[in-house]
């Protein structure tokens, strides 16, 4: 290798990394000079992945020194100094785009997380946008996007703020040739115009890896060769990185996999399409599509990304009724509940669709179990398949934790399992590398022409396109033709001109931009690499990041109008409902009489007792025995006893007893009707003239709520419970789903910090939460006649410093789970208790005892319910509530600050 | 049947495996049923218990202390002496909730004949205390003057009221306040877990694949219901067996196991209730935000907060779609007054029905929330 004498843009040196028990990388050392352009090559699960990551900064460092535009990676202070000119590309499809966003919104927003201002973006943006051939659509939502505009959106949004290092992990996996080849122009121009920028790149494709400067060839976490193209293919004796590849694998020269010939078969077709036709609303997804797949035939579909083929292979399966057409499998009409049909037919979607939480081999027993395979078949079946498969190293890891291309193994494992008689092969190969692919299309063969398995699969690979029987492309819902792939590629080049002609033919061309512009560049690399990088730390950077980040949030929440319908109207609905539903006024108790002395006086008695409205009488009671089963059925709340001989005591002052049974299993109530009985007793004395009043008149008044109704009591507390809960549920999945989604990576790779993303996210439900706590104010008032009648800037400073804690919570919450799952469980269960039982909601908080107590004292609920009922029910001031202030301030910082703690702007 | 019930299985396995997986949810789970449901049981008193009083002593004579002093636990905490100037103030910040304002020359007036006036301030949105204390205040003066003027004789009323309260005679809000936490949580934990798995399926398109699978959206459903409705069961029994029973010392009366199949019927019911919610949301944020609203409204009209008797009339008919109405009242039936199934047979029958119709709902969206996700 010959030493290179420009200035070093990346140096790793004796770099290790593991996750768990498994090494991804090995002592890798690696330089790369600024300026050049690099493909990582090598089989899936090398550590390709991890070793961009470690260069982008978005992995920590476990081992070894990474070196990147003249600074230590291990720095925290290096990495934020040096993020604004690093851009990264994380592996899959638009994995860092917001799918709601438009084209021009998801790039401004990448445009403001690097601190440009309005003009400068609008500049760019555009720049962008023509370069990239998606200015004709910028109002498009991202997640409509096809799958190489979202890569091209992607790299818009990468290439937003000049980096001198340009970072794509496999940016080209899964999109179909056209748009791949239109993605390189596209970078070949940029480097064109910025020399100095360095390019990493890992790849699946190996004919793409021979337009980069220098390759390094990666296995079982080690460099095995490193250095400028044509050295190491020279080197090697190789023409091609693909034969390098197979070199130095051990692989053996072209050992290319040539398809058996097909053994006709007779018997109708396996498959056959009539009239196809799927519409999503007004988008026509798959238009008037026929075809007929005789059995064992291999039939390949191509076409570019969002053509329909996804949706044309859902209606073959089921998933998805056809809006017009018909489609028969294996002689039979295709329906949702035929059970016998799905038992021969074996499907791979294009999206990882195992589960994530179980191990390589438990998901292929699963799979075993459900397609009704024999138990005593069932082990020696999975063993076979991880075998076959090339699994046995992974059989006990989570899918999660392996890369894509292992994945995709696992899937087709698990979709051949069962030996089906028809295959549907959504992009199966979508991310697998070379070797693992002709392993998997000599198995295709074998199945094809031994078993006579009719196979159903799209691709974007040409060389596998090649290897089918007869392949139909596919353009935007229709079928452009169908044929052997000799007779499509007639008069061209190869199978892939042909396509792309026949695709720039129907008007892919002109959609998707194929002729880049020029970009116009920033900056040369080369003036600024060596200055001393200086992480931008002033206010109005920072100010400018959370707006970033609240904008798009916000942007989100106005998108998704359920999501905002329920967090608006849902808390306007509960409190109408516990308005009216919740009551402590406790009247109409069934009760019964057991009247053993049946004089005029015991029947005054009950009628006394009938006669209020908080009895409600029911048939007299005969026996002790039936006192007591109509108790224990809860069919009577109280008995009331009259002993014999009543009235005649009563009459002569003997005080008798009158005995009163209650049912304890509510106390409240049974405490309260104790009270009514005694109430009534005292009533009914008075009347007959039998006891006269001695003691002092006490006269009860009834502050704040003189009416003595529930609604003014409960409101207060409604309101309070209700802010706490929705917005710390609105916050709660924000942090998660990004993880899950994959958008973290935006935080890991941008120069923002974590408190600025938190400021940011919590930002837009403060305002929600705030605006849906006016909403309530308004409607106690105006429903249910229960006004502010203190303080109303305490009660608003109240509620906003209490929405405050109740996101922070949320954000607490979500930083901490793992799961979209454990975080709304958390959210619910952690405010609920409190806020109901301990913040003096239902039962004064003054009462409550023990760690109770503590707990509402160390909850932002009790504070704010002293602001909300003092406010309105009790009139207090403004000056009253210093305390409560100080106390929700804090805790909405605590919150904030424990969750920038937990979270970290790396992954492991 | 058999390999319907085989499939059922299988899936419900693979649930439990992934519940496993959750250790924050776990800890989650385990912390409602031991550490919330006895603070709660602990903690919260229902009715009048730990009641707070100031009392103004305008009198300063023999009577008035003993008045003061005559406020005892469980049902109030000591009075506290306090002058006028402070009184308003204290009950604004929710210290007090009862002042009771003795006024000067109290004594000498009663011992003269008359009857002078008391003040008894309230603070009414206390509503769980304000109306009985203002009796039990009441009663206490009452006793005290009667003693103080007639010692000896023990008040002169002329009936002697005996109450005896069945299930619970000293009126422990403990007590109830313990199987009320563990039904809450169980309505919210079955709601969200269940809910939450299957749109976690969705997300994640693990359900597509199921749904490819010689499999029904039945089975799948059914498996989601056991494997999450059996753990939510499991941690009842013990919460109800280590906690209620031994830890907090709560009597239950009536068959536990009862108790239990009744719970497995009402978790059928709500965790029915769960997959429905899943299938009319898109996403994990709408079912979060679509679920807090259920199950607020599920547990705090459930009849055991604020009885059903007090809702107005349309309210009161609606809460009969709720399975947690006719939970509470068959637990309580079960737990506390020892019905057998006799008694709590009609609630059985319609806990089951609704759970059906949940279920039934469902399943029939099933396939369309598939294609609503698109």
């Amino acid at each position: 290798m010959s030493p290179d004498p420009r200035p070093l843009a990346v140096r790793v040196t004796g770099a290790s990394h593991r996750y768990g028990g498994t090494d991804a990388l090995r002592a890798v050392s690696l330089d790369i000079p600024a300026g050049a352009s690099v493909a990582v090559i090598g089989p899936d699960g090398v550590g390709k992945s991890t070793l961009l990551g470690l260069v982008a900064g978005v992995k920590r460092l476990q081992a070894g020194a990474v070196q990147v535009l003249g600074g230590d990676m291990a720095s925290a202070r290096h990495r934020d100094a040096v993020s604004p000119r690093i851009a990264y590309m994380p592996q899959g499809l638009g994995r860092n785009l917001y799918p709601t966003l438009s084209v021009r919104e998801n790039i401004d927003f990448f445009g403001r997380l690097y601190g440009q201002g309005a003009a400068e973006r609008e500049a760019r943006i555009a720049r962008l946008l023509r370069a990239t051939g998606l200015d004709p659509f910028p109002d498009r939502p991202a997640g409509k996007l096809s799958g190489g505009m979202k890569q091209k959106l992607a790299l818009c949004c990468a290439l937003v703020h000049d980096p001198d290092l340009l970072i794509l992990d496999e940016p080209t996996t899964g999109v179909d040739p056209l748009s791949r080849r239109q993605f390189w122009t596209l970078v070949e121009g940029i480097r064109a115009e910025r020399p100095g920028m360095t390019v990493l790149v890992a790849t699946a494709y190996m004919e793409e890896a021979g337009r980069f400067d220098r390759l390094v060839a990666m296995d079982a976490g080690r460099v095995l060769a490193e250095g400028p193209t044509a050295e190491v293919l020279a080197g090697l004796g190789v023409a091609t990185p693909e034969e390098a590849y197979r070199h130095l694998l051990g692989l053996g020269r072209g050992a290319a996999l040539v398809m058996p010939p097909r053994v006709g078969r007779d018997g109708p077709p396996a498959i056959r399409a009539e009239g196809l036709t799927r519409r999503f609303g007004g988008f026509t997804a798959v238009d008037d599509v026929s075809f007929s797949i005789a059995r064992g035939e291999i039939f390949g579909f191509l076409g570019s990304n969002g053509c329909g083929k996804t949706t044309t292979m859902k209606m073959l399966t089921g998933l998805l009724p056809a809006s017009a057409g018909r489609a028969e499998l294996l002689g039979r009409p295709i329906t949702a509940g035929d059970l016998g049909t799905r038992l021969r037919v074996g499907y791979m979607s294009q999206s990882f669709s195992l589960y994530e939480e179980l191990s390589v081999r438990a998901n292929l027993a699963l799979h075993a179990r459900l397609y009704r395979i024999p138990e005593g078949e069932v082990g020696p079946r999975v063993e076979a398949a991880l075998g076959q498969f090339d699994l046995a190293a992974a059989a006990e890891a989570l899918p999660a934790s392996l890369p894509l291309g292992i994945r995709q193994r696992l899937q087709l494992a698990a979709a051949c399992l069962h030996r089906p008689e028809v295959l549907i092969l959504d992009e199966p190969t979508s991310g697998v590398d070379p070797q693992a692919r002709d392993m998997f299309w000599g198995l295709l063969g074998r199945l094809s022409r031994e078993d006579g398995v009719t196979i159903f699969v799209s691709t974007h690979f040409m060389n596998e396109a090649e290897r089918c029987d007869r392949i139909s492309l596919m353009h935007a819902g229709r079928v452009l033709a169908v044929g052997t792939p000799a007779d499509l590629a007639r008069g061209h080049a190869d199978l892939e001109e042909a396509f792309v002609a026949a695709l720039e033919q129907a008007g892919a061309g002109r959609e998707d931009g194929a002729a880049p512009a020029a970009v116009p560049a920033g900056p040369q690399p080369t003036a600024r690499a060596m200055a001393p990088p200086v992480a931008d730390r002033s206010l109005a950077t920072s100010l400018g990041r959370i707006w970033a980040f609240a904008r798009r949030e916000m942007t989100e929440v106005l998108r998704d109008r359920i999501r905002l319908a329920f967090a608006l109207l849902g808390p306007m609905l509960l409190l109408v409902t516990f308005g009216y539903g919740i009551s402590f006024d406790v009247e109409k108790l069934p009760f019964a009489v057991f009247d053993r002395d049946q004089s005029q006086e015991s029947r005054r008695l009950v009628d006394e007792f009938a006669g209020s409205r908080y009895f409600e009488e029911r048939e007299p009671v005969r026996s002790d025995l039936e006192a007591d089963r109509r108790l224990r059925s809860g069919e009577l709340k109280l008995v009331l006893a009259i002993p014999p001989g009543f009235g005649k005591d009563l009459l002569r002052g003997h005080r008798p007893e009158l005995g009163v049974f209650l049912d304890g299993a509510m106390p409240f109530r049974a405490e309260t009707a104790r009270g009514y009985a005694q109430g009534i007793l005292g009533h009914y004395a008075a009347s007959r003239g039998l006891a006269q009043a001695q003691g002092p008149e006490v006269r009860p008044r009834f502050n704040y709520n003189q009416a003595f109704r529930s609604a003014a009591a409960i409101l207060p507390g409604c309101i309070m419970v209700l802010m706490i809960m929705i917005p710390s549920m609105l916050t709660a999945v924000g942090v998660v789903r990004e993880r899950e989604i994959g958008s973290i990576s935006n935080l890991y790779a941008s120069p923002a910090t974590v408190g600025e993303f938190l400021l940011g996210k919590q930002l837009p439900y403060l305002v929600l939460g705030f605006a849906s706590f006016l909403a309530l104010v308004a409607q106690a008032d105006l429903m249910f006649g229960v006004p502010v009648r203190g303080s109303l800037a305490a009660l608003l400073l109240g509620a906003l410093l209490y929405v405050a804690a109740a996101t922070g919570l949320g954000l607490l919450v979500s930083a901490f789970a793992r799961t979209q799952v454990a975080a709304i469980v958390g959210a619910s269960i952690l405010t609920t208790v409190p806020a109901i039982n301990f913040s003096g909601y239902l039962y004064p908080a003054a009462t409550v005892e023990g760690a109770g107590r503590w707990i509402g004292l160390g909850f932002p609920a009790l504070w704010f319910q002293n602001i909300s009922l003092g406010s309105f029910a009790k009139a207090r001031a403004f000056g009253d509530f210093q305390l409560e202030f100080l106390m929700l301030s804090g805790f909405a910082l605590l919150f904030l600050a424990l969750a920038a703690l937990l979270l970290k702007k790396q992954e492991a | 049947m058999a390999r319907w019930l085989a499939n059922v299985f299988r899936l419900g396995v693979k649930e439990l495996s992934s519940l496993a997986a959750d250790r924050v949810l776990l800890a989650l789970i385990v912390y409602c049923f031991t550490f919330s449901v006895y603070q709660v049981a602990t903690g919260v008193k229902t009715g009048v218990d730990n009641a707070t009083v100031a009392v103004v002593d305008g009198d300063r004579s023999v009577l008035s202390a003993r008045i003061a002093d005559g406020m005892l636990p469980p049902e109030f905490r000591p009075a506290r002496q306090m002058d006028r100037a402070g009184v308003d103030g204290a009950m604004d910040r929710g210290e007090v909730t009862f002042v009771l304002d003795l006024p000067p020359g109290l004594e000498a007036d009663l011992l003269r004949g008359e009857r002078p006036p008391v003040q008894l301030g309230i603070d009414a949105t206390a509503m769980t205390q304000a109306g009985i204390g203002a009796g039990y205040v009441e009663a206490i003066v009452a006793r005290e003057t009667a003693a103080l003027l007639a010692p000896g004789a023990d008040g002169a009323a002329p009936v002697s009221l005996v109450s005896r309260v069945q299930f619970n005679p000293n009126l422990e809000s403990g007590w109830f306040q313990a199987v009320m936490a563990v039904i809450q949580y169980v309505t919210i934990l079955s709601i969200l877990l269940v809910g939450a798995a299957v749109i976690r399926e969705r997300e994640h398109g693990t359900i597509e694949h199921l749904l490819v699978m010689p499999l029904t959206a039945g089975e799948i459903a059914a498996a989601k219901i056991w494997a999450n409705g059996l753990v939510i069961l499991v941690a009842t029994g013990l919460s109800l067996l280590l906690v209620v029973q031994a830890l907090l010392g709560v009597p239950v009366r009536g068959s536990i196991a009862l108790f239990l199949a009744g719970a497995g019927v009402y978790l059928f019911a709500t965790t029915s209730l769960g997959v429905l919610l899943a299938t009319v949301t898109r996403s994990m944020p709408q079912f979060a935000l679509l679920g807090i609203p259920v199950f607020l409204v599920l547990n705090m009209l459930s009849g055991a907060t604020s009885p059903l008797e007090g809702m107005p009339a349309a309210l009161r008919v609606v809460m009969q779609a709720s399975p947690t109405v006719h939970f509470t009242s068959m637990a309580q039936a079960i737990l506390y007054r020892g019905a057998g199934l006799d008694t709590v047979w009609p609630e059985l029958l319609v806990l089951a029905g609704l759970g059906s119709a949940f279920l039934a709902v469902a399943l029939s969206q099933f396939r369309a929330m598939l294609a609503r996700s698109q």
